[in-house]
């Protein structure tokens, strides 16, 4: 990349336009300048605000007592819990199989990376109708889980989290493999060979380089879980302070024409995915003031 | 990092876990799938493919998601040009909005049309309803999938020499030409992997085309709805037939996305 930018790029994003080239917006440009701001407030900012404005409509007070409920907050706390556990999961297997994806040679390793990208592509509520024919109470699988091991998948936790993770899977491999690509054999090699553990070589070495990916992949996944809908609804089913998460829950609301309920509750689960989205940024961005 | 092939026994285990985990999580519900679909016979399948609720929900699904990409594409394009190619106050903020639809819950963003366009709303329009409605489903797929063609164009289109550009204009070649004949050239592998990307999003949707299409059977039902309501319905083959051919196409897409990225990785050295 850096040897690319030196051939192509007199330019790059978010640098002033090269001095011999004084910006000038024309007519032209001021039209596609309206276009983009016209196309970004008419999908992004209004809904934003509907939401915000439904929600706080009848005061504070209000929006406090609906998200106070007793369905509200069991929503959002299975939610919140199972993004998380989701994301610490994912965190270790994600870097885990980006490693192994960068460093090792293997048969058949192009069609794994091919398929990691596969919760891309599928509609989630397919990876939930999935889950059930592989878990439900009638398959082999979901027999064995119920039977011997007492262990119930769907219309649970469990259930959520596996469909979490499925959903969630491509996000810190995506993220860690790049970094993981452009780092130096070097530093590993000269570690090894002064007598490091490949343990003590992945914590002193690899882990300091590819932690800001990992905390984005995290976060990234972690905000993705929370807007989860389509396959938490076929998986877990719609039962209020058992498997009811806040989609579920907003969309139990909307159905029922509760309009308050469903926009506080999603302020809420908007600021939470908010929140982590403006951690990476802010990571960004110190990272990129540190260089 | 080097590609070394595995020889220490550590090499081994940490393979193996990571393979083990994809086939858990991936390759066992894959066959799960094919099975439920395949457990009964063909014929089921046949009547499935041929239940006139399913083309149409297939047609409502494709046409509408072809309809957002055509959307996005011009207006995805326009706004990748305008952010890295003129500078204004509050660039950076549209710059962040962009990135809302990947955190935004469709749920929620299905709700909030309904509160815009639906009886009684902010904006409810006059002439044609858009809540319950077609319109309601475009807009939905549109905002679900908004973010990947800005962002796939985005970089390319700031790592991109302005020399060309000018010896364009310097040889009499107007703005329209210039895009169309120097830019455009350079930007297609990603605007394509873009396409693909809203393509597969808009198609695959959900959450916010239940909320704002409301799944009326034989209307707004989409192929995602088809395949909730007959869960619900305990027609089982129906939505695992559903579901089998909405996991073949996504297989096509990742193929589709995997051809343009070697693409984009060779002409980008």
């Amino acid at each position: 990349m850096a040897e690319q930018s030196q051939v192509y790029g007199s330019s790059n994003i978010g640098e002033q336009p090269p001095s011999s080239r004084p910006y000038v917006p024309g007519f032209g440009a001021w039209g596609l300048r309206l276009m983009a701001i016209s196309y970004l407030t008419v999908f992004i900012v209004i809904p934003l605000l509907v939401v915000n404005v439904q929600g706080l409509r009848f005061g504070l007070d209000v929006f406090w007592q609906s998200i106070s409920r007793p369905e509200a907050v069991s929503a959002l706390t299975l939610s919140v819990t199972t993004s998380l556990v989701m994301t610490v999961i994912n965190t270790v297997m994600g870097t885990l199989t980006a490693y192994v994806l960068v460093r090792y040679k293997f048969p058949g390793k192009t069609l794994f990376n091919t398929l990691v990208d596969l919760p891309f592509a599928i509609p989630t509520l397919v990876i939930g109708v999935m889950l059930v024919l592989l878990y439900g109470p009638q398959t082999i699988v979901g027999k064995f889980l119920q039977q011997e091991l007492g262990v119930r998948i769907l219309f649970d936790t469990p259930g959520i989290v596996i469909a979490l993770l499925l959903v969630g899977y491509p996000f810190v491999i995506r993220a860690v493999q790049p970094v993981l690509l452009q780092m130096d054999s070097n530093q590993t090699d000269v570690a090894q060979t002064i007598g490091a553990s490949p343990w003590t070589t992945f914590r002193r070495v690899i882990f300091p380089i590819i932690r800001p990916a990992m905390v984005t992949g995290a976060l990234l996944s972690f905000a993705r879980s929370l807007g989860e809908f389509g396959s938490i609804i076929v998986v877990a089913g719609n039962i209020p302070m058992r498997s009811q998460t806040g989609t579920v829950y907003v969309y139990t609301q909307v159905e029922a024409g509760n309009m308050q309920a469903a926009s506080s509750v999603s302020m809420v689960l908007l600021l939470v995915a908010f929140a982590a989205t403006i951690g990476i940024d802010m990571m960004n961005w110190r990272r990129h003031a540190r260089n | 990092m080097r590609e070394i092939k595995p020889r220490s026994p550590l090499a081994l285990l940490l393979i193996g876990i990571a393979v083990l985990y994809a086939v858990v999580l991936f390759a066992a519900p894959l066959v799960a799938i094919i099975y439920g679909a395949f457990k009964d016979g063909i014929d089921p399948i046949i009547e499935t493919l041929t239940d006139p609720a399913v083309l149409h929900a297939f047609e409502v699904s494709i046409g509408l998601a072809l309809g957002a990409v055509l959307i996005n594409t011009i207006f995805g394009l326009v706004t990748a040009w305008v952010l890295v190619r003129q500078k204004f106050r509050g660039r950076g903020l549209f710059d962040t909005l962009i990135d809302i639809p990947f955190v935004f819950s469709p749920v929620i963003a299905g709700y909030a049309m309904i509160v815009l366009f639906g009886r009684g709303g902010w904006l409810a329009p006059p002439l044609f309803p858009i809540v319950f409605a077609l319109p309601g489903i475009l807009l939905a797929k549109t905002f679900v999938s908004l973010p990947f063609i800005t962002r796939e164009v985005q970089p390319v289109l700031g790592a991109l020499s302005l020399e060309p550009e000018y010896a364009a204009y310097t040889l009499g070649a107007s703005r329209w030409a210039t895009f169309r004949r120097v830019i455009l050239p350079e930007l297609w592998t990603a605007l394509l992997y873009g396409i693909v990307l809203t393509f597969a999003r808009a198609v695959g949707e959900f959450g916010a085309v239940a909320v704002v299409g409301g799944n009326i059977e034989g209307y707004t039902e989409t192929a995602t709805s088809f395949v909730f309501r007959a869960m619900n319905d305990r027609n089982s083959t129906g939505a695992y037939v559903v579901s089998l051919i909405l996991c073949l196409v996504s297989l096509l897409i990742l193929f589709l996305m995997n051809l343009l990225r070697r693409r984009m990785v060779v002409s980008r050295g």
